[in-house]
């Protein structure tokens, strides 16, 4: 018992997050050191090839847009259905939100290939185009098949998350406006956007950050628009520019990172879902 | 009176929600449906058949094994790693504690093709561990740590659990004893919901392991996007199937464990 007391607490809680800590820092810390470091043996320009190269410049303006267009229609369209759902019995209701959520688990190459059965060049809508107006429809590998994996893979998220919050909304707030005459589109605006502004911080800073970094849905639709995770892999694997590789990912880590700082600094907090 | 209110009707919502129900379901039907029948673009006309599911399994069977068991691997290793640094992280609010927690959460802010090219940079040339599953397996469980270590330590800050603890304490019981025998077993219910969480992101991640793979070592998720890119939308289809098949029900039958064990121990 007396050793028990002579041992250092603070020694203790070092020894405990010792092991953790050598595994993070041999297997991350380290190696995102030297990718860091990396773009530099090919002299400091390298650090600003997204903004001074125009090609890349682009890969990422098209990243960024297409990532806030998803994460904006994703939250409006997540807090109807999850305030929906909070608010109506029905049955199969929990059956169904378990559907909803379901693709959670999904890889993003799934995503990918959904969107090619829906709009590729033997998907669902080329065929009712065919039989309709003999015109076969393809959507997958441009600008709209993106847009609509990506809203596949954020809306799960967004649905649960709004569904979580809604339940939890004071009603009586909203009678109370109600009673007094208020209609439905002041009560969305004066009071579910207050009460929901928190949620919306987090789960908007969230899909944001997975819509930038989303790799996998990219990948399997090979896109003829490009963002910046495809531009990072070919760098890497067709022309093995591992400098410039390291540079576009540091510049796509930044981003994201510091959307997600931003949104913690405002009383979000994404990781802890 | 709650209900008489809000049931009232409120059709954009309801809209919406239809809407987005057909988007959400119906490519997972379409999928299944595809997997099964013998010609895609005749449609279910073709015929029912089990032959793709059959080919998938000769071809990419060995790839649901190696996944479960990353998966399996990857949990353990989290909980072994990550237990303690939770334990520490709860009881230390020392500046340098709050520091190690903002860098642990750094790989799920960093997209996951970074960290993946920052392990392939340093550590691409020790071909052995290259060529490996470890490889990914370090990977992946570098991008599951925090997730582990946020959800324990949060459980391991309840007020309740420091007076339990110096309870033990008083009477003589060593930290071992402790850790082991009440603080441990008090935070069961989180270290099971860590697991899951861990769990489910190692079985569907891409990101990371496209880039670790190498052919030897392929993941469900790898040979999707490999049998994508270059076989039928058949045999695409009977593979999305299989991932459905096999690790949805995995992922059902670990959820209705973890709200048994968090009944049983749940506060």
């Amino acid at each position: 018992m007396k050793q028990a007391n002579a041992w250092n607490p603070r020694w203790r809680l070092l020894a405990c997050a010792a092991p953790a800590a050598v595994f993070f820092a041999a297997f991350w810390l380290l190696p995102v050191v030297r990718l860091l470091t990396l773009p530099a043996t090919k002299g400091w320009s390298t650090y600003f090839a997204v903004l001074t190269d125009s090609r890349y410049l682009q890969s990422m303006a098209n990243t960024v847009a297409l990532s806030v267009a998803v994460t904006l229609t994703t939250l409006v369209l997540g807090a109807a259905v999850g305030i929906y759902l909070a608010r109506h019995a029905f049955t199969g209701k929990r059956m169904l939100l378990s559907l909803l959520t379901l693709p959670l688990s999904f890889p993003g190459v799934i995503i990918g290939f959904f969107v090619i059965l829906l709009g590729g060049r033997q998907g669902l809508v080329a065929d009712i185009g065919d039989s309709l107006f003999g015109e076969r429809i393809t959507f997958a590998y441009g600008l709209l098949g993106l847009f609509l994996a990506y809203l596949y893979f954020s809306l799960p998220r967004a649905i649960a998350t709004y569904a979580a919050a809604a339940e939890a909304m004071n009603v009586q707030l909203e009678e109370a406006a109600r009673s007094l005459g208020a209609s439905r589109l002041r009560v969305a605006r004066d009071v579910w956007m207050p009460e929901l502004a928190p949620t919306t911080l987090a789960c908007g800073a969230i899909l944001f950050a997975t819509s930038m970094g989303a790799f996998g849905t990219a990948f399997t639709l090979a896109s003829k628009f490009e963002v910046i995770p495809i531009t990072i892999y070919n760098e890497f694997t067709n022309y093995a520019n591992f400098a410039l590789a390291a540079s576009l990912s540091i510049a796509l880590g930044i981003v994201t990172w510091l959307v997600l700082f931003v949104a913690r600094r405002f009383g979000a907090n994404p990781v802890a879902r | 009176m709650r209900k008489k209110n809000t049931q009232s009707k409120a059709p954009f919502l309801l809209a919406t929600t239809v809407l987005v129900s057909i988007f959400m379901i119906a490519p997972m039907l379409l999928s299944v449906m595809a997997g099964l029948v013998n010609n895609y673009s005749t449609g279910l006309k073709s015929g029912l058949t089990l032959r793709w599911l059959g080919e998938v399994w000769e071809n990419y069977g060995g790839t649901v094994g190696w996944s479960l068991a990353l998966a399996s691997a990857c949990v353990v290793g989290t909980v072994l790693l990550g237990v303690p640094c939770a334990y520490a992280l709860a009881r230390s609010r020392s500046r340098a504690a709050h520091i190690f927690e903002e860098l642990l959460t750094l790989p799920v802010a960093v997209p996951g093709l970074a960290t993946a090219l920052a392990l392939i940079l340093a550590y691409g040339q020790l071909t052995a561990f290259r060529q490996s599953f470890a490889f990914i397996l370090v990977g992946h469980m570098v991008f599951t740590l925090p997730f582990m270590v946020r959800t324990v330590s949060s459980a391991f800050q309840r007020g309740d659990l420091l007076a339990l603890e110096e309870a033990a304490r008083s009477l003589g019981a060593n930290f071992r004893q402790r850790f082991m025998g009440i603080l441990v077993p008090a935070v069961f219910p989180a270290i099971v919901a860590g697991s899951l969480m861990v769990f489910t992101l190692s079985v569907g991640e891409f990101n990371l392991t496209w880039m670790l793979h190498t052919p030897l070592t392929r993941t469900l998720p790898v040979g999707l996007a490999d049998s994508y890119a270059s076989m039928r939308i058949e045999i695409g289809s009977a593979y999305t199937l299989v991932f459905f098949a096999v690790i949805l029900p995995v992922l059902w039958g670990l959820q209705y464990l973890a709200n048994l064990i968090q009944k049983r121990h749940g506060t």
